[in-house]
């Protein structure tokens, strides 16, 4: 019932089919042309790269609905990214380190008691930071459904704890973006330590492999990854464009436009916050837990809080306040920045001396932003509309 | 070092300083000598000691410069004659000969050169230079020169054998000099704990040391407090007891005693079972358990086919199987029994574990504990003031790093985030300047004020490119800031490197200002803490006796007002991002020469910065001031409880941050009003 | 007891400057009145205080029969209860269609949950579209807020208003930058609504006040002066010597 009101609600709205036409066909694209499935013209690691950076667009409209529809610059969000990475990452690790154990003692007189493979386990894993014991937030590790629900009920919970202190103190505005900054160092300070349970700084690795799995090729897995990103990006594009379009819609957008009116009205508007704050939080996690395995390690330095403020970048480039300006944003940036630091674009003679991309290309960044939040306040997104509005679409 | 260098000269100058030697006492000690020409050219530390008695006994400065001689592996002997002299090379003769310059061993004479053949070099072991320079104390603190004097100090105080005492108590009394006096009591008090049989005497000697909070007398105590864990079947007697240990139970407190386990402090038992169990087996009290992993052998080594007895190996992956097909192997095999914990636990019970203090006086180990508990207490509180102190130089750090950030904040609601850049090219200038001027304390007067002229301008730039077009859009500042200072960030790697650079003080920032063997507090510590309190009395003149401070306040506090009443807002909100961003740089300076100067140094100050900002309040002096000291004795205060974690330490203060917005949203020092209300 | 809103005796300050000093005011069930006073008289601050944004120091605000405190109740709750509010400057939000704009201010359930469930229904539909015609907006409703005239926002505001279905209104300065023949549809509009419910009007210009032809309450440095029909209030010679004299 509530399947078909939301096909005919599409299809009332063009963009939405657009996009995700775009997407299906984009997806085809890769999966055809990928070494793993297609024709090879793809390499793996590329495909890695394009889901990776679908799994970025996912966090951008988290940050779209939270800061361009809701107006709460989190610098907090890649906390929650990490989160499920690490949640996720985890049961990687320990059912793959459990997988590895129990095969190396297939050939042992003795058969290994319960006890004996989580001591195994234990010293395999946490070896690097001098523990062979097992930290209690591991415990259900290798259950993957009970780690599942952990990547969304984590998070969820962190964000729900955090945001009800946050927005019932009305702490806003700069306040709240320092704020969510100081969350997300706190975290990875907390990370660092060895004894955090989560090895440090040398976090989880490995996490390309899944347990189970290990007689399939990284091209296939790549594919898997990539068409599930695909998916998962399609089903919160849906969410969020149902959402936005919705009454919740104009109540966020009012709390972005004037907060005291929608209190005024009878709106809780901490509730809203809140909600928003929370769903958006879970996107994120949903969006790190399918990242990490792509990228294949995660450590603290990925939650530094530089990575928030790169994710306000993508939106703001992209367009605030446009669901797909979100998306163009995070992966026009983050696909360019991984061309110009990766080393392939070739150097610039300027006859004085050599332009580097690898490393001029952050101050062209930076300075570019600055261009961006200057002149063109409505990023790339805004750029679409003005073109399409133009041609009477 | 000096105390090495002394040591060098020492041979040197104690020949050129000694007094006449008259001819009889030459004489009878080259006939010592003669006598006992063998041990001495040949020693080992078991043969020579009656020698070195001898010598002792004898005394005087002639021994002393013999003894050290020895020691310095000075000493040679004529192969023909036996004779003792000193000798140093003196190239070759004509015919390519090695030569020695050769002197009397006991006046000094010089006696010529001779060929190196002829000589043999004495090489005293080290076992037998420890006893020689034993035995040459005495000499040493009984000299008349005082500079010998106080090399035997330093030679007992680094080890007092029990043989020194009785010639250091008659040094302290012939001693004139008061400062060397009160030396050497101090070191005989600590050769009397260590070395004294007399019970009344060693007490006195602890009881002494009651307020002394050195290192030194912490050393002489502890070892007195060492004990041993022993087990016995009844009550132990006639034996100095420093505890009742129960397994698994009782804590080792420091003092020695035994205390109960506290569950907050997560200190272990002092014994496990385990550990208790084994004890006893070692005693010959039980009987061995066999350990989880010596079963597994057993049962690995008398598997038959895949099959212990009636189980089959490959159902053996539980403890409960396991311990059931050992159990058959126990009755069938003869496999030695295992031992259930209730076992354990029922003959850990039956006997008594204790642990015995190495010193057998009760009245000494008491007499230690209780002087030693007084002065821990005392070392607590001088440690307590060094945290504060600590923390106090933490807040001056933050405060200056976060006092610009706060006026800029304050009168124009701008973040800036490039802020920690600013607080890096400041540092950077620093080390330029250190480039260009050679000498440091000039380097660092004049980078002080360049650093400010430049980030004053890079302040100046940015509001009039930047900021000044997004007054309205406080968010987009800070993302607008942000970029900045991604690309000064990546600008300055591009220029100097990732790797640091050094910014260094001058000597005279380099010591430390020494209160005790606990306290002492470093010159740098105390020069930023006056630069921070130079600048909070200069923000205060600037901004409560200036009309620029009179002007900014006006529109930090009412923007449309101040500009009706003829104030240029426009021009204020320059120069007082200018002015914040200056600060900013001289922050650089002060951070840069306590810690290595990089690209990043400025984002490992910013959050703490705008926490310091936030937590003090928007737009005021003493809010900023009352935030960096909240914020620095916090982070100090909890890495107390947890020293070897800075991290944690870091991670909790900004967990408390967050829930102390809960309670001042506004922070500490805030303002009131409808003005602020929107 | 026909009083709907009883303020008892309250006072608050701001950094030492006291902005209501021990104030007391009722107001009935179906009621028209207007507050008058000088710049700083504690007009807003009385407001703010009503709709729970600003806590006073001592004194209680009481609502209904029930009499309950409206003093530990955020913003959101009172207005919940029955009070809307109108700013002085139209605030409607631009970036959202008129109907929109109405369709948020519906009387319907506040919390988010419900507000995620929502489904437009005819009745709501319907509603709306009444409303668009009171106020004269039935033309503009999917037109952006942004984008209508200044006397347009207002009414679009006291559309909200009348959607929210209030018992108390309280309207600040209703009257700015309307041109004439808008300010007497707007008299006409208070007085209608004034039937059925109680209506707080502040406001500056006293020939509109007197248009509207209610009870006056003139307050003075955060106290009432006076209250009364407009010509005993401004035969009164304290409220000649401190707001009307000037």
């Amino acid at each position: 019932m509530e399947n078909t009101i939301l096909i005919k609600h599409l299809l009332k709205h063009p963009s939405v089919m657009i996009f995700l036409g775009l997407l299906a066909g984009f997806t085809l694209l890769v999966v055809g042309l990928a070494e793993g499935a297609g024709i090879g013209l793809i390499s793996t690691s590329f495909v890695k790269t394009l889901g990776k950076t679908l799994c970025l667009c996912m966090i951008a409209i988290a940050m779209d609905l939270v800061w361009g529809f809701c107006g709460i610059l989190s610098l907090g969000h890649f906390a929650f990214f990490a989160l499920g990475g690490y949640i996720i990452g985890m049961w990687l690790m320990f059912a793959r380190t459990k997988l590895i154990v129990l095969e190396a003692a297939q050939n042992a007189v003795l058969p290994m008691t319960q006890s004996e493979v989580s001591q195994a386990v234990g010293t395999q894993i946490f070896g690097v930071v001098g523990g062979a014991e097992i930290p209690a937030i591991w415990t259900f590790a290798d259950n993957f459904w009970i780690q599942i629900a952990f990547v969304v009920l984590v998070p969820g919970l962190l964000a729900l704890i955090f945001g009800w202190l946050a927005f019932r103190a009305r702490v806003n505005g700069v306040y709240l973006s320092i704020l969510t900054q100081a969350m997300t160092l706190a975290l990875a300070l907390y990370l660092f330590q060895n004894d955090s349970g989560l090895r440090g700084n040398n976090g989880l690795s490995g996490l390309q492999n899944i347990p189970g799995f290990d007689a399939v090729s990284q091209a296939d897995i790549s594919i898997w990854f990539f068409i599930a990103s695909a998916g998962a990006l399609a089903l919160i594009y849906v969410l969020a464009y149902g959402l936005i379009s919705s009454k919740m819609g104009n109540i966020i957008r009012g709390i972005r436009d004037n907060e005291a009116r929608v209190r005024f009205l009878g709106y809780n508007v901490e509730s809203y916050k809140l909600f928003i704050f929370v769903l958006t939080a879970i996107i994120a996690a949903v969006a790190g837990a399918l990242y990490y395995p792509q990228a294949g390690i995660i450590n603290p330095a990925e939650l530094a809080p530089i990575a928030s403020i790169y994710l306000a970048v993508w939106v703001a480039i992209g367009g605030r306040g446009r669901l797909y300006g979100a998306v163009i944003g995070a992966a026009f940036v983050s696909l360019l920045s991984s061309y110009f630091t990766g080393g392939q674009a070739p150097d610039i003679p300027l006859g004085f001396g050599t332009l580097r991309w690898t490393e001029w290309w952050l101050v062209l960044l930076g300075l570019s932003f600055v261009g961006v939040t200057l002149y063109a306040p409505k990023g790339i997104g805004g750029l679409i509309d003005h073109l399409t509005r133009k041609r009477g679409v | 070092m000096l105390r090495n260098l002394l040591l060098l000269l020492l041979p040197v100058f104690l020949i050129f300083s000694a007094p006449n030697i008259s001819a009889s006492p030459l004489s009878s000690f080259e006939e010592l000598l003669e006598r006992n020409a063998k041990l001495i050219q040949k020693s080992s530390s078991k043969t020579v000691d009656p020698v070195l008695t001898e010598i002792q006994e004898f005394g005087g400065q002639m021994a002393a410069i013999f003894m050290q001689s020895w020691i310095e592996k000075k000493l040679y002997f004529v192969k023909d004659t036996g004779a003792f002299v000193l000798a140093e090379p003196a190239g070759k003769n004509e015919a390519g000969k090695k030569m020695m310059t050769v002197k009397g061993a006991l006046d000094g004479k010089p006696l010529g050169k001779m060929l190196a053949k002829s000589l043999k070099q004495i090489k005293p072991n080290s076992g037998v230079r420890a006893k020689i320079a034993s035995a040459l104390v005495p000499i040493q603190i009984g000299s008349d020169d005082i500079e010998t004097r106080k090399i035997g100090l330093i030679a007992l105080s680094r080890d007092i054998m029990p043989s020194h005492l009785p010639p250091l108590k008659r040094a302290i009394e012939q001693e004139v000099d008061e400062d060397l006096k009160r030396a050497f009591q101090q070191t005989y008090i600590y050769g009397v704990i260590s070395h004294s049989d007399d019970e009344a005497e060693v007490e006195a000697a602890i009881y002494s040391l009651k307020d002394s909070l050195s290192l030194d007398a912490r050393a002489a105590l502890n070892p007195l407090l060492t004990s041993q864990v022993r087990v016995s079947k009844t009550q132990p007697e006639g034996q100095n007891i420093a505890r009742i240990i129960i397994p698994g139970r009782s804590v080792r407190l420091s003092d020695g005693t035994a205390g109960k386990q506290v569950l907050m402090s997560g200190a272990d038992p002092e014994l496990s079972l385990a550990t208790a169990y084994q004890m006893l087996v070692e005693k010959g009290l039980a009987a061995a358990a066999p350990t989880e992993d010596s079963r597994k052998e057993t049962l690995v080594a008398m598997a038959e086919d895949g099959q212990i007895g009636p189980f089959g190996l490959t159902t053996l992956n539980t403890d409960a199987a396991r311990n059931k097909a050992y159990d058959w192997l126990v009755e069938n095999n003869g496999a030695p029994p295992r031992v259930l914990k209730a076992e354990m636990e029922q003959a850990v019970s039956a006997h008594i574990f204790y642990a015995v203090y190495d010193h057998p006086s009760k009245t000494v180990t008491n007499a230690a504990r209780e002087v030693l508990a007084g002065i821990n207490s005392q070392v607590m509180v001088y440690k307590l003031l060094d945290l504060a102190l600590d923390g106090l130089s933490l807040a001056s750090i933050y405060f200056l790093a976060a006092i610009g950030l706060a006026i800029t904040f304050g009168v124009m609601r701008v973040i800036n985030m490039a802020h920690g850049e600013f607080i890096m090219m400041g540092a950077y200038t620093g080390y330029v300047i250190q480039l260009l001027v050679p000498s440091y304390t000039i380097s660092i007067l004049l980078a002080l004020p360049a650093a400010f002229c430049v980030t004053f301008l890079a302040g100046v730039a940015m509001e009039r490119l930047v900021i000044r077009h997004l007054y309205k859009r406080p968010l987009e500042t800070l993302l607008a800031t942000f970029g900045i200072s991604i690309a000064l960030q990546q600008i300055a790697k591009n220029i100097f490197g990732t790797q640091a650079r050094p910014l260094t003080s001058p000597a005279w920032l380099d010591g430390a200002f020494v209160v005790n063997d606990v306290l002492a507090i470093s010159n740098i510590r105390i020069a930023i803490f006056c630069l921070g309190l130079l600048f909070l009395g200069l923000m205060l003149y600037v901004m409560t006796r200036t009309r620029f401070g009179l002007e900014t306040r006006a529109v930090t506090q009412n923007p449309a007002m101040a500009a009706s009443m003829g104030i240029n807002p426009d021009r204020i909100n320059m120069l007082t991002f200018g002015f914040g961003s200056g600060i900013a740089g001289i922050a650089g300076v002060a951070i840069g020469l306590f810690s290595k100067v990089t690209s990043e140094l400025g984002s490992d100050y910013i959050v703490q910065s705008f926490m310091t900002v936030v937590v003090g309040g928007v737009g005021n002096i003493w809010g900023t001031l009352a935030g960096a000291a909240m914020i620095g004795s916090l982070q100090k205060g909890i890495e107390w409880f947890n020293p070897s974690n800075t991290l944690a330490a870091q991670t909790y203060m900004i967990i408390f941050i967050i829930l102390f917005i809960q309670f001042r949203p506004r922070g500490i020092i805030a303002l009131k009003g409808r003005a602020v209300e929107d | 007891m026909a009083q709907l809103l009883h303020v008892d005796d309250i006072s608050v300050t701001f950094d030492g400057f006291r902005a209501i000093n021990g104030l007391s005011f009722d107001i009935g069930r179906a009621e028209l009145r207007a507050i008058i006073g000088p710049n700083g008289a504690g007009k807003t601050t009385f407001m703010d205080i009503v709709t729970g944004k600003t806590r006073p120091d001592s004194g209680d605000v009481r609502w209904g029969d029930k009499g309950v405190s409206l003093l530990r109740k955020s913003e959101s709750q009172i207005a919940q209860l029955g009070i809307g509010r109108k700013f002085q400057k139209p605030t409607v939000f631009e970036s959202q269609s008129v109907y929109d704009n109405l369709l948020m201010a519906l009387a319907n359930q506040r919390n988010p949950f419900s507000v995620l469930s929502y489904q437009r229904s005819i009745i709501d539909n319907d509603k709306i579209d009444a409303l668009a015609t009171q106020i004269n907006l039935s033309q503009q409703t999917q037109i952006l807020a942004g984008a209508l005239s200044h006397g347009q926002k207002q009414w679009l505001e006291i559309g909200m208003l009348l959607a929210q279905d209030p018992q108390l209104l309280l309207v600040d300065e209703p009257a700015a930058g309307m041109t004439a023949p808008e300010r007497a549809v707007t008299v006409k509009l208070l007085k209608e609504l004034a039937q059925t419910r109680a209506v707080v009007v502040v406001e500056h210009d006293m020939e509109f006040i007197r248009q509207l032809e209610c009870r006056i309450t003139v307050l003075h440095e955060g106290a009432v002066l006076a209250e009364g029909q407009i010509d005993f209030v401004m035969q009164n010679q304290e409220v000649i010597d401190v707001y009307l004299g000037r």
